[in-house]
Order: structure tokens, then C-alpha cells, then sequence
């Protein structure tokens, strides 16, 4: 690079900068070949605002009647799958993760199947996992809880076993120095220093849980998603309204709780 | 609290006098117990009102048997051409929507960031990100599909929203931590706006942007997926309409080949991620 004093300081190296040309134009083009491929019908596209508008228009006002006696029950049921299935996926993960995590477990077969478990668990939507749940146990709660903790364990595994691999090997050894047994070397080895991250990963998956959960019902996996499509089907518009508030609200309270009991425990 | 701190601090305290200080003290001396009690209950309750029980499970697992009898194996052949053809619909909505949520959220994470616009107007683009942030996009993409029929415009549009919600938040919050004094030094040149965004707030937060740009196309690959079940483009309305008919050789094939994309896919944003590192 010349020292020259009029030319441009640059970021990154050469290579680099070439490799990112070619990220950019990699990415245009495939853009391009979407844009070009995707079928779109334009008068979809220029009607969309006024669809939207009248849509809206429609959902107003609310409907209040439903929100309490339909809509209440239904959060309530959601919020049951999405914690049910959050402590399941911590019971279940816990140990899967412990036998993931380079420092514990040194075999590297054991490590590699654990891997592929979290991977398969995190690329199939818990909507798609929810569709198994019911062809298997029929419609209704148990298949969204199952579908939560399917598409969770993955998530939580993967943070965890990165959370016990990045705890510092000195506490350990001073922990195994004075002959403690295996499971007081994870006591007070691993866990003091895994405890942090297992609280925040826990708050965030349930966090995310409950949005996620919202929507299972249209699979027929119980909560308030089933009554969403009830109310779309009939046209029944002021009550999807309610549905939606209902959602916002208890999304925005989670959110709330989460940072709030973060802070309280870590 | 452990057993031998709490005999410590029990040693040292005066006896209680009245009902309320005696309930005081169990909740100091208690209180992780009482709320982890407290929570299994609840917990108990939630799997009985939900109607979730031991019978039910065993039920369950004996049906599971036979259903994954029937995922094997999975047949690619019958449907391949829909599956080619909705796999390449799913890919091209990730990628357009990624690029116009990126594009849109651009100004509005700048417009939004507290450090940089009044109140006024960054209150309402806060609320609109957080909103858009708030549902999941499949009903996002219910929304859309009502009101611009089915199709992959819908899956678009509707994960551009979900972009919006997230990539706007995030660059909002790294906007806010950036330092102002370059910022300062700029406009004391006597730059305009533009170049004071271009030369002060940009190349703080260009690197962070991108690792979020990646991210959410992540995201929205994942999600694309499971658009189609509500009718907004894309692989799930071919793997619903083959779990209506009970084709489940065909669901396993497609839930195979998406599996298969998205490890694809995470590879390819690590290679990414460290060339803009």
C-alpha cells in the first residue's frame, strides 16, 4: 500500500477486498436470476397498499367479546406449550449438551453424533416438526409441546456446549487437584461458570418459544394460531384483530419479563 | 442459600415476634425453594389442563412406530419436478427479500437511532420495527396472502417485514453505541448529512451490518420453508399438500432436502462471514 498522503486509507487487505467483489457481484447476480425467475404478477404487486388498506379497514374496530371469552384461554394455552416445552428441551438438552462439549467428552465419535442430533433438530421449523407431532399423536397440545422441544434442542444445545467448552480449564483442575468425584467436578467445576450463559439461553429460547408457539395451531398443534385460522376461515376479521393485539401484547410482556429476570438473576 | 449459611444467619438473629416477620424470614431464608415449588406446580397444572398425560404419550409412541415406518423411504421421484421447481421458489424469496429488507432497513435503523434523529421521528419507526419484529412470519404471511393472494409475492413481502423487524432493530442498537466524536470531528469540517453518515456513522457499523445481513438471510431461508404451508410460495405447499394425502415418502424426501440446504447454507455464511472479518 503507497504512503502516499492524498490516498484513501483502505480496510482490508487485497485479497480480501478481491474476495469481496466477488461476495457482491456473486450476490447481484443471483439476485438477478431470482428476480428474473420468481413469478410475479405485477398487478398483485401494484394493488397490494390498497388490499392491505381495505383489509385493515376491516379488522376495525376490535372485537372485545371475543378477545375475553375466546382469545384470553387461547394465550393462556399457548403460554403453557411454549413453557412446557422449554423445560422439557432444558431436562432433555442438559445432558445431550454436556456429552457434545470437547472438555468433557474427548471422543470425538460421541461428540460428532450429538452434533448431528443438535443440526437435524435445528433445521426442520417447528412447524414442520409439528406436522410429525400430529400425524403421530393427533391434534392438540401435546404435538405443539413436542414440536417446541424438537425444534429447541438443537438451539439450546448447540449454546450450551459452546457455553461448558469456553469455561476456563483452571477452576477445573483445581477442582479435580483435591480428588473430587466427576459429578462435584460439574457442581463446582463447570457450573458456576456455565450458570450465566445456561439462565440467558433458557430466558431466550422461551422468548422465542412463545412467538413460535403462536402460530403451531394452524398445523392443528393446539394455542392460539388454531383460533387465528378459525377466525380467518369465517372472515370473522375484527376477531383476527383481537388475535393479533393479543399476540403483539404478550410478545412485547415476554420480552419484558425476559430483561427484567435476567437482570434479577445474573 | 446453602444448609450451612442459612444455620449461620439463623444463630445470629433475634427471635421473631410477629406472624409477618416470621413470614419475612422463611421467604429470605427460602425464597429459590418456595418459587422452584411454585413453578412445578404450575407446571403440573399446565400438562393437565393441556391434557397431556402418561396414557396419551404411550398411545403416541406405539402410532410413532408405524409413522416413521412409513417416512421410509423417501421417494424423490414422483414429485421431482415440483420439488425442483418450489426449492428454487423458497431459495429466490430468501434472496430477494433478504436484499429488500436490507435496503429498506437501512434508512430506517438511521432514522430510527436516538443518538441521531429527535423523538419525533424516531418513535414511530421504532414502533413499526418492533412490530414488524413481534409476529412470526407465518402470520405475517397470512396477512399477505389475504391481501395479495397466493404465491411467492406474498412470502416476499412477508419476509422482508420479518427483515425489517430484526436487521432494523439490531442496526438501530449499533448505531446508538457508536462513538460520536467521529461523528463530531466530521460535521466540524462542515460536511453535509450525507457525508456525515457516509464518513462518520457508516464506517463504524458497515462491519456489524453485514454479519447481520447474514444472519437474517439465514433466517429467512429457514423460514421460506414453511411459508408455503399458508400458501405464500416456496417448498411447503408441496410438502403440505403431501402430508394432506398422506404421501409421507414424499415429506420425508423434501424434509431431507431441506435439511440438506440449510447445512448448505450455514457453511456458506461461515466461508462468508470470515472474508468480511
Amino acid at each position: 500500500m503507497s504512503n502516499n498522503l492524498y490516498s484513501e486509507w483502505k480496510h482490508y487487505s487485497g485479497p480480501k477486498r478481491a474476495m469481496k467483489t466477488v461476495f457482491y457481484a456473486i450476490v447481484l447476480a443471483v439476485a438477478l436470476v431470482s428476480f428474473r425467475n420468481v413469478e410475479i404478477i405485477p398487478e398483485f404487486l401494484a394493488d397490494t397498499p390498497t388490499q392491505l388498506a381495505d383489509l385493515f379497514k376491516r379488522m376495525w374496530p376490535l372485537d372485545l367479546k371475543f378477545l375475553v371469552h375466546y382469545v384470553f384461554p387461547a394465550i393462556l394455552e399457548t403460554l403453557h406449550i411454549a413453557t412446557l416445552g422449554t423445560v422439557a428441551t432444558l431436562m432433555l438438552t442438559f445432558p445431550l449438551a454436556i456429552l457434545a462439549s470437547r472438555n468433557i467428552v474427548p471422543n470425538t465419535g460421541i461428540r460428532y453424533i450429538m452434533k448431528s442430533i443438535f443440526v437435524s433438530s435445528r433445521s426442520v421449523n417447528s412447524l414442520i416438526w409439528a406436522l410429525f407431532y400430529v400425524a403421530i399423536f393427533g391434534p392438540g397440545s401435546l404435538a405443539g409441546v413436542l414440536a417446541i422441544m424438537s425444534r429447541s434442542i438443537g438451539f439450546v444445545g448447540k449454546l450450551l456446549s459452546e457455553a461448558i467448552e469456553e469455561s476456563s480449564s483452571k477452576q477445573i483442575e483445581a477442582v479435580v487437584s483435591v480428588g473430587a468425584s466427576p459429578l462435584s467436578v460439574f457442581l463446582k467445576g463447570f457450573w458456576p461458570q456455565v450458570r450465566p450463559s445456561f439462565i440467558s439461553i433458557a430466558l431466550l429460547r422461551w422468548d422465542i418459544n412463545i412467538r413460535e408457539t403462536a402460530v403451531l395451531g394452524i398445523v392443528g398443534a393446539g394455542g392460539i394460531g388454531l383460533l387465528m385460522e378459525s377466525a380467518i376461515d369465517t372472515f370473522h376479521w375484527p376477531g383476527v384483530a383481537a388475535i393479533l393485539l393479543a399476540i403483539f401484547a404478550i410478545v412485547l410482556l415476554a420480552e419484558f419479563l425476559v430483561t427484567k429476570l435476567r437482570k434479577m438473576v445474573i | 442459600m446453602d444448609a450451612l449459611t442459612r444455620k449461620v444467619l439463623l444463630a445470629h438473629e433475634t427471635k421473631p415476634s410477629t406472624i409477618v416477620e416470621k413470614g419475612k424470614r422463611i421467604i429470605r431464608f427460602y425464597g429459590v425453594q418456595i418459587l422452584a415449588a411454585l413453578f412445578v406446580i404450575y407446571l403440573v397444572y399446565a400438562a393437565t389442563t393441556l391434557g397431556i398425560n402418561p396414557k396419551r404419550i404411550a398411545q403416541g409412541v406405539s402410532q410413532g412406530k408405524e409413522f416413521i415406518g412409513r417416512l421410509f423411504p423417501p421417494d424423490f421421484i414422483t414429485r421431482w419436478e415440483d420439488i425442483r421447481h418450489d426449492m428454487l421458489e423458497s431459495l429466490e424469496m430468501a434472496v430477494l427479500a433478504s436484499i429488500l429488507g436490507i435496503v429498506l432497513s437501512l434508512p430506517l435503523g438511521l432514522l430510527g437511532a436516538r443518538n441521531l434523529m429527535p423523538p419525533i421521528i424516531t418513535w414511530p419507526i421504532r414502533f413499526f420495527i418492533s412490530f414488524a419484529r413481534a409476529f412470526n412470519p407465518i402470520i405475517i404471511g397470512i396477512i399477505f396472502v389475504k391481501a395479495v393472494g397466493f404465491g411467492p409475492l406474498a412470502g416476499i413481502l412477508t419476509l422482508s417485514v420479518a427483515s425489517i423487524g430484526f436487521i432494523g432493530k439490531l442496526f438501530i442498537e449499533a448505531i446508538e453505541e457508536i462513538s460520536m466524536k467521529q461523528v463530531e470531528a466530521v460535521r466540524a469540517s462542515g460536511a453535509s448529512f450525507t457525508s456525515i453518515i457516509r464518513y462518520g456513522v457508516m464506517p463504524q457499523v458497515s462491519a456489524r451490518f453485514i454479519g447481520f445481513s447474514m444472519y437474517q438471510f439465514d433466517s429467512n431461508l429457514r423460514n421460506s420453508t414453511t411459508l408455503g404451508i399458508v400458501g405464500a410460495g416456496g417448498i411447503g405447499g408441496t410438502l403440505f399438500a403431501a402430508y394432506q394425502r398422506f404421501d409421507y415418502q414424499i415429506v420425508s424426501a423434501i424434509v431431507l432436502i431441506i435439511i440438506a440446504l440449510i447445512i448448505t447454507d450455514e457453511y456458506v455464511s461461515e466461508r462468508v462471514r470470515r472474508i468480511f472479518q
